[in-house]
């Protein structure tokens, strides 16, 4: 049996999804796109102009819910299948997009450089339980305009897995989708084989910008699948009560479950989100808390219910410092969303209310992974019964060590964790230096990183990346791009 | 005086009518203006600052107090005008060009508004031209210019280069904030100020203001 969370009573999520479609077909939402409001109009939505608001019918929904598919694969830069989005089978995916990198010499947070970008990229391409790439901080040696666009240059030159991205403009879009296309081949080829999932953002409460909802659009045209990041901030911009919260995010992400799908009927898409509650001592948006996760867990309970595959920010920290807390708020959220099946969840590495990733804090971060991809696997019989057996075998020979079914389910049954998790006897550990987590866990990120082979794509495609990513840079008067040396 | 610890004590439980009556009581009882405004309702309203730091009391605490404040200032505003009483500047607030995260900038606003500023809130995705050009035309003290979006940040020095030329430099102060930016960028681009939160933003533009 898959071990399983469930916060939610049936008749709690149909009366969450009423209200929700009640609020869209009477409230609304602003959309602030000209396009989609004239699709949704179009579709039989009912457009205010004056008032910028399209009120979505229940029907409208129910043909998106028809339409939008109940899972989709990833496929990493070789074509390889990496990612089954779908049932309860769960990936983890680095944080994304943050400002800050936590520099493991002085333990302060800085400004991350392409070098950084690079050694991040080579270290998620050799971590085991973290599936995808996601474009994690933003290189501050470029102009702040293609930020987003040379990260995921970065990502797709220098490593394999797919990649978590987004785009933060209209326009950056397009070279984003021209990397992808040179890496596939072809459009087609892309659409058949995804090799990224761009985050979109509604803004809360119940509005949708120019800028992600056109993404949505773009993506929707290209087959790139999307996760829709709806925020509200219990107590702030949304209801202080956890199923008001739900209420809220329900409605914001059937919103754009909708626009994708008049867009393009199948579009591939996750029920995603990024909630928090709003710590009023603070005037922050705490990832690590317990309600902030629960919150999580539930809209994915919704997603599921609906039958459509789920992500969410959850497993990341709001300490400053790779210190306990940051242990204790990843590893809860992380462990909440194994348990409630998350297709996607992104947040290793991540620090600081996500503005802050860390390397050393992504080798522990996939610690936890690996520990939870176990407890997924659940307890199962393995060749197990008849016991006797068995035990006439250990009383016959004093112990286990080297019986068949021992070498046999060994691997499987007992999770090894790396280099990072001690588990050394105490003289050993001393002998070895007395070592702390955080000088553990640096040793790790420095001896990938130094393992890693280069590039895996073809020259050619290498060439075409790099001729791409040049034009851009000079649009936005950057001559050359920064030296790629680490 | 004993009215004006009233007037204080009754913002601090954010009871709006209560400071509304007070207030008029206190004029009736030919207070002067300044006075009922300095110790009566910006005397609660710094008490109510100092607990909120503490986490004695919460934000929406601060809030219904900053909400009592205003009701007495309502009354209080026509005397003041009338005897040319300086009020405590226009703010200038809104989210660069290009980002439109303003949850922290609106934020922001509600607490120096509560705080007794005027702030004119220009929104998010705000050009350069429109912040000089409403800092110009509201004969504004400060201009609060917020960020949440790497990208984004460069557009405040655009705002300062223009404020400069428009030979308001010396005149308006800025102020920047959100999750990208701080007090070493603020310094690198020639801002007068950086704030972490709502609470520190009032205390850093009490300062530039004072
Ligand atoms: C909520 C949120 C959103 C909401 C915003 C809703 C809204 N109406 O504002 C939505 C969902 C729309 C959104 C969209 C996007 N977001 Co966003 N978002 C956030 C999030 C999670 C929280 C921000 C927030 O509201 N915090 C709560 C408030 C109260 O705090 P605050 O904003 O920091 O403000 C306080 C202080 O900073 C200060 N302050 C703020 N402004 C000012 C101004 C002055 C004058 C002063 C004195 C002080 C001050 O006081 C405030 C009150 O305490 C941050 C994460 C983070 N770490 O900040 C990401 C974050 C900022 N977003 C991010 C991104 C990438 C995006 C998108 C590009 C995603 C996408 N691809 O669609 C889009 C951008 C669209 C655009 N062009 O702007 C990144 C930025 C990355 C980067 N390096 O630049 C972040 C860091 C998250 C991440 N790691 O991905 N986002």
């Amino acid at each position: 049996m898959r071990p399983k969370l469930r916060l939610l009573a049936d008749d709690l999520i149909t009366r969450i999804l009423d209200e929700a479609r009640e609020i869209l077909s009477t409230l609304g939402v602003e959309i602030h796109n000209d396009a989609v409001v004239t699709l949704l109009g179009d579709h039989g939505a009912q457009v205010d102009r004056e008032a910028g608001r399209v009120r979505i019918p229940g029907t409208l929904v129910d043909r998106a819910l028809e339409s939008a598919p109940s899972g989709f694969r990833l496929y990493d830069a070789l074509g390889q299948e990496t990612h089954d989005l779908s049932g309860d089978r769960v990936y983890f995916t680095p944080g994304s997009a943050a400002i800050n990198l936590l520099d493991p010499e002085s333990g302060e947070m800085r400004r991350p450089t392409t070098a950084d970008y690079i050694r991040f990229v080579k270290l998620v391409t050799a971590l085991p339980h973290v599936a995808s790439q996601s474009t994690a901080f933003i290189p501050a040696d470029v102009p702040e305009r293609i930020s987003d666009s040379y990260r995921l240059y970065l990502s797709l030159r220098h490593g394999v897995k797919p990649v978590v991205t987004g785009a933060f403009t209209i326009e950056a879009f397009e070279v984003m989708k021209d990397l992808q296309v040179a890496v596939r081949g072809s459009g087609e080829a892309l659409a058949e084989k995804p090799l990224t999932v761009f985050s979109c953002c509604p803004t809360a409460p119940l509005k949708w910008s120019d800028v992600t909802s056109q993404n949505l659009l773009d993506c929707a045209a290209y087959g790139i699948p999307v996760e829709y990041i709806s925020m509200p901030l219990s107590g702030f911009m949304a209801p202080v009560t956890l199923v008001g919260t739900l209420v809220q995010h329900t409605a914001e992400t059937l919103s754009g479950l909708v626009i994708s799908q008049l867009a393009q009927p199948g579009a591939p898409a996750l029920y995603g989100g990024s909630p928090a509650i709003f710590d009023v001592r603070y005037e922050t948006t705490p990832m690590g808390a317990v309600e902030t996760q629960m919150i999580d867990c539930a809209y994915a309970e919704i997603g599921k219910h609906l039958g459509l595959p789920t992500q969410a920010y959850i497993g990341l920290s709001d300490a400053k410092q790779l210190d306990a807390q940051a242990g204790i708020e990843s590893a809860m959220g992380a462990t909440l969303a194994t348990l409630a099946g998350i297709n996607n969840i992104s947040g290793p590495g991540m620090l600081d209310f996500e503005s802050c990733q860390s390397l050393e804090k992504l080798v522990v971060d996939n610690e936890i992974c690996g520990m939870l991809l176990r407890l997924a696997e659940g307890i199962v019989p393995r060749d197990d019964f008849p016991a006797r057996p068995l035990f006439e075998e250990m009383l016959r020979e004093g112990h286990m060590l080297i019986a068949k079914h021992s070498r046999t389910h060994l691997r499987s049954e007992h999770y090894f964790p790396g280099a990072t998790i001690d588990r050394a006897q105490r003289s050993r550990w001393q002998d070895e230096g007395a070592r702390t987590l955080r000088q553990r866990a640096h040793g790790e990120v420095e001896r990938l990183i130094a393992a890693d082979t280069g590039p895996v794509l073809a020259a050619e495609t290498l060439r075409a990346l790099e001729d791409l990513m040049v034009a851009e840079a000079r649009r936005h008067g950057l001559e050359r791009l920064p030296a790629e040396e680490n | 005086m004993e009215i004006l610890e009233k007037i204080a004590a009754q913002l601090q439980q954010g009871e709006e009518e209560e400071v509304a009556a007070l207030t008029q009581r206190a004029i009736d009882a030919q207070i002067e203006p300044k006075q009922i405004l300095d110790q009566g309702l910006i005397g609660g309203m710094n008490v109510v600052g100092e607990l909120f730091r503490d986490h004695e009391i919460f934000l929406p605490e601060v809030l219904l107090a900053a909400k009592a404040m205003h009701a007495g200032l309502d009354r209080l505003k026509p005397l003041l005008e009338a005897a040319d009483v300086p009020s405590r500047g226009k703010v200038i607030l809104g989210t660069v060009q290009g980002d439109l995260h303003d949850i922290g900038k609106n934020l922001v606003g509600i607490m120096l508004r509560g705080a007794g500023f005027e702030v004119i809130d220009l929104g998010n995705d705000v050009s350069p031209e429109r912040f000089v050009q409403a800092a110009k035309e509201n004969d504004a003290a400060v201009i609060g210019m917020s960020a949440l979006l790497t990208t984004t940040m460069p557009v405040m020095k655009q705002v300062i280069t223009l404020l400069t030329e428009a030979g308001l430099g010396s005149r308006v102060r800025t102020i920047i904030g959100g999750a990208p930016v701080s007090g070493d960028f603020a310094q690198q681009i020639g801002a007068d100020a950086y704030a972490y939160d709502g609470a520190n933003a009032v205390e850093q533009i009490k300062a530039l203001t004072v």
